[in-house]
């Protein structure tokens, strides 16, 4: 018997802020009173250090938790978001997760279902030599201020570990429609989504596309739609989900909540947060329909086993939620993501050029913080170094790497910066010792309240700089508190 | 181990400029103003000037590389002239290089000068620089007060200190300090604060707030060394020598957890302290030196120093320092001259400009700051880099008999 194909395990996450709609609002309509229609509840929103790249390796460290990284053979990223052009983005999604150097890797992008059409493409080649694939998705918009965007959409990541053997939630099958329908579209160059008439896309896309693709789908899959348990269908506007189980004999009840109260619509990445969300809720022997649209559609129906009871806990989408904290800041977060100029200062002319020979010579250090351990005296330091920083045993050449990201650490000093120049002053940084050894001066990201000596920390990877001048962006590792 | 150094120099003259926003005047300018006061105390000739040490911080900011700079400003008779960075321990480690090079018989007379024109930045504070491509990508580029105002999370957690004692204490420090450079006509800020001043100044890096935070200044100082016999028949009676000069720097042993190091005092100057109390043959730091100058670039460095110059047991600087014990008139007096906080901290001049204070005490020419008690033996304390990783630099310069 062929070993069942599907997901073998998932995971998320969603920033720590939480932008008030209201905020947006309340600075926005004196220009567009329209708005006030949305401006309820909440969206994620992420720092100014995150974006795609960084949420992505939050979703893949959470899809991995109990997984034997070393098993992994191949990965992508889904996103319209993805920060390099050329370069690519899953690579260092790859780095950071200190996946083998052996594993296959791509970007996916391109449209709204990237995310969903990831997840199909690594369903359908679960049997083949890369398997498991991690499929991440992950979507920070730009949107523009005072549009329906910025009040709809929300910053996360997800990511399912899809393969063969003791599967979470076997793949019953898929069906896909490909169709130009322009609701929105960017090209390079354009900052924001040029979208079309709401009324029109709700119609003739959001309904009619999808409801051609849920019939002409189920009937190809040969499912009854009454056996449906969860319909996940990433669309923000209202009733969509609704309308389209009506038309298709799928239970009112199967409708899954769209997230949009306290998240918004995370793009690309949306379904596949949903399919998470609902992983998460699911109980073994339900059958999950999971649609994608833009420019067509894609459905992936999958069932959950029994497996599902023995996952190890995670954060997922529900741990993330439960932890954000309100934020009413709205022009921080405009600053953050460049929607308006702030006066930064000189000591913000600091060059931050990134030559490519060292950071490829570090990479390890720089993208997976890793560092090293004596064989001779098990001795942790972060970074490596050719004679180990114990003087009372003067080693050479003698480290192995020692991977540091998910060891627990606590802080040893701390500070908060006013002086130097930081994107969202102050800047906290201190020094962290690791469970078990190893020690580091780090910046501390996600600071709400004061933090002290001793307080519990855990690695996240994030921006450390960005370079304007040649519009690199730079990662590396930073301690955040533990919630 | 080395016999050190103990009396086999001499200072032969002092000079340091004014210290300040010296918005008239080039590096190069700032050192003919200090030189001119050293050569004239040393009364000599440039010609009889055998061998230059320049000590910079930022050189990309001011005079630029090598010693040329000093040896063009100086028009020094073509000698070997040699420029040394490290931290802000780099006056005294141009200090170091003069006195080893008398000290050794390679030269008769030599010359230390420190300088540093940091106010052409635009900003206040000191210079956002690299550190190195590799530890640009993993370390921490913070600003000085970040990076020291570490130590006083540190030691609060390290002697269960309240927040309100520390603050207080480091408080005190630059109150004194204040009270201190009003009285010399040389530093950059002279004005007298009160503690309340202190505690209500604006946040820079928690705890410290503006007035923990040394002045950023231009300025030059000078010292031209001898061997004591050389000042001698030079006509000099009242000679005053090096006893000790030592330099200690870290190895990255403080990044080592299991090291013990807990982030609340600096590792070299401890080692420093040791091997220069060794090397002038001082056994009872607290009853014999006459007052100290150490590297105050932030009040909470200051009190924890006189821990590491074991002139406050440990845990209890604090303490003494709200007792007034390092205060001008008390037990040993530190920064009689203002310190870093207030004489200013023009980067590459301010380990020289603290042994010119110390010489100018040690021969009563301090004026209306001069330590009533006559002075014989003074330490200096200059430091370099951060908390986890610095240069330690200690001078102890005294009366020859002392």
């Amino acid at each position: 018997m062929m070993a069942e194909i599907g997901i073998l395990s998932f995971g998320a996450y969603v920033p720590f802020k939480r932008l008030q709609r209201s905020a947006i609002y309340a600075a926005n309509s004196w220009f567009a009173p329209g708005l006030k229609g949305l401006a309820k509840g909440e969206r994620a929103i992420g720092d100014w250090d995150e974006d795609s790249i960084t949420m992505a390796v939050e979703a893949g460290r959470d899809a991995l938790t109990g997984i034997d990284r070393a098993t992994v053979g191949s990965l992508s990223l889904a996103s319209t978001t993805l920060p390099y052009i050329d370069r690519l983005n899953s690579g260092i999604v790859k780095e950071a997760l200190t996946l083998p150097d052996a594993v296959a890797a791509l970007d996916m992008t391109g449209s709204q279902r990237a995310g969903v059409s990831a997840l199909r493409a690594a369903l359908e080649a679960a049997s083949g030599r890369k398997a498991p694939h991690l499929c991440l998705a992950a979507e920070m918009r730009k949107t523009c201020p005072a549009s329906d965007l910025e009040l709809t959409t929300g910053d996360a990541a997800a990511g399912l570990l899809v393969g063969t053997g003791d599967v979470v939630a076997k793949f019953l099958g898929a069906y896909s429609l490909t169709l130009d329908f322009v609701d929105h579209y960017r090209t390079p160059g354009m900052d924001y989504d040029y979208v079309y008439e709401a009324r029109w896309i709700r119609e003739e896309g959001h309904v009619a596309l999808t409801a051609r693709a849920l019939k002409e789908g189920l009937a190809a899959m040969g499912v009854d739609p009454a056996s449906i348990d969860r319909l996940l269908v990433p669309i923000s506007a209202k009733g969509i989900a609704a309308t389209l189980a009506k038309k298709a004999g799928i239970a009112e009840t199967a409708v899954a909540d769209t997230l949009q109260a306290g998240l918004g619509e995370a793009g690309s990445a949306h379904g596949l947060v949903m399919l998470v969300a609902a992983l998460e809720a699911a109980k073994p022997g339900e059958k999950i329909l999971l649609v994608g649209f833009g420019q067509g559609a894609d459905l992936i129906l999958l069932e959950t086993t029994d497996a599902i009871t023995r996952l190890a806990p995670r954060n997922g989408v529900a741990g993330s939620l439960a932890r954000g904290a309100k934020d009413e800041n709205y022009m921080r977060w405009l600053a953050h993501r460049g929607l308006v100029d702030i006066d930064k200062g000189m000591r913000a002319e600091q060059d931050q050029k990134q030559p490519s020979t060292s950071l490829w010579r570090h990479r390890k250090a720089v993208m997976g913080l890793v560092g090293g351990r004596c064989t001779k005296t098990g001795t942790v330091q972060f970074p490596k170094s050719d004679i180990s920083v114990n003087p009372n045993s003067w080693t050479a050449h003698s480290q192995e790497d020692y991977p540091l990201a998910e060891i627990p650490a606590r802080v040893l000093t701390v500070t908060a910066d006013s002086l130097s120049y930081y994107p969202n002053p102050p800047l906290y940084y201190g020094m962290v010792d690791f469970d078990g050894g190893g020690r580091m001066t780090a910046e501390f990201a996600d600071v709400s309240e004061e933090i002290e000596v001793g307080a519990e920390m855990r690695m996240v990877f994030r921006i450390k700089a960005v370079d304007d001048m040649r519009g690199m962006v730079k990662y590396f590792w930073k301690a955040a508190p533990v919630r | 181990m080395a016999k050190g150094i103990k009396d086999k120099v001499a200072i032969l003259g002092m000079g340091c400029s004014r210290f300040g926003e010296r918005w008239d005047m080039d590096a190069d300018s700032l050192v003919v103003e200090a030189f001119e006061e050293a050569i004239a105390d040393a009364g000599i000739d440039v010609s009889q000037i055998d061998a230059a040490w320049l000590g910079v911080g930022f050189d990309a900011m001011n005079i630029g590389p090598s010693g040329l700079p000093l040896s063009i400003a100086l028009r020094l008779p073509n000698i070997g002239v040699t420029k040394v960075e490290n931290y802000c321990a780099s006056g005294t480690e141009s200090f170091r290089g003069a006195v080893y090079a008398v000290a050794s018989g390679a030269a008769d007379i030599a010359l230390a000068v420190g300088v540093e024109k940091l106010k052409d930045t635009g900003y206040g504070g000191l210079p956002v620089r690299t550190r190195g491509t590799t530890f640009d990508m993993v370390g921490v580029t913070g600003s000085a007060p970040g990076n020291f105002a570490q130590v006083a999370s540190a030691y609060r957690a390290a002697h269960n200190v309240s927040k309100d004692d520390l603050k207080r204490a480091i408080a005190h420090v630059s109150v004194k300090s204040h009270a201190n450079g009003a009285k010399n006509p040389k530093a950059h800020l002279r004005k007298v604060v009160d503690m309340d001043t202190v505690l209500n100044a604006p946040m820079i890096a928690e705890p410290l707030g503006l007035y923990d935070c040394c002045g950023v200044s231009d300025g030059a100082a000078v010292a031209i060394v001898t061997t004591p016999e050389i000042a001698r028949a030079l006509g000099k009676t009242d000679i005053v020598t090096i006893k000790a000069l030592q330099i200690a720097a870290s190895n990255g042993w403080e990044l080592q957890q299991a090291s013990g190091w807990n982030g609340s005092y600096f590792h070299p100057t401890r080692i420093a302290a040791k091997r220069a109390y060794d090397e002038a043959g001082i056994t009872a730091p607290r009853d014999q030196l006459s007052l100290t100058e150490v590297h105050d670039c932030f009040s909470i460095t200051e009190l924890v120093t006189m821990e590491d110059l074991f002139l406050s047991d440990e845990g209890q600087a604090w303490k003494d320092v709200l007792n007034g014990d390092f205060d001008a008139d008390g037990r040993t007096p530190c920064q009689i001259d203002g310190g870093l906080k207030c004489f200013g901290h023009p980067i590459g001049a301010s380990g020289l400009r603290m042994i010119y204070e110390n010489y100018l005490q040690l021969l009563g020419r301090a004026g209306e700051r001069q330590r009533k008690t006559p002075p014989s033996l003074a330490l200096s304390h200059n430091l370099g880099g951060m908390p986890s990783q610095n240069v330690s630099a200690i001078a102890i310069v005294g009366l020859e008999d002392a």
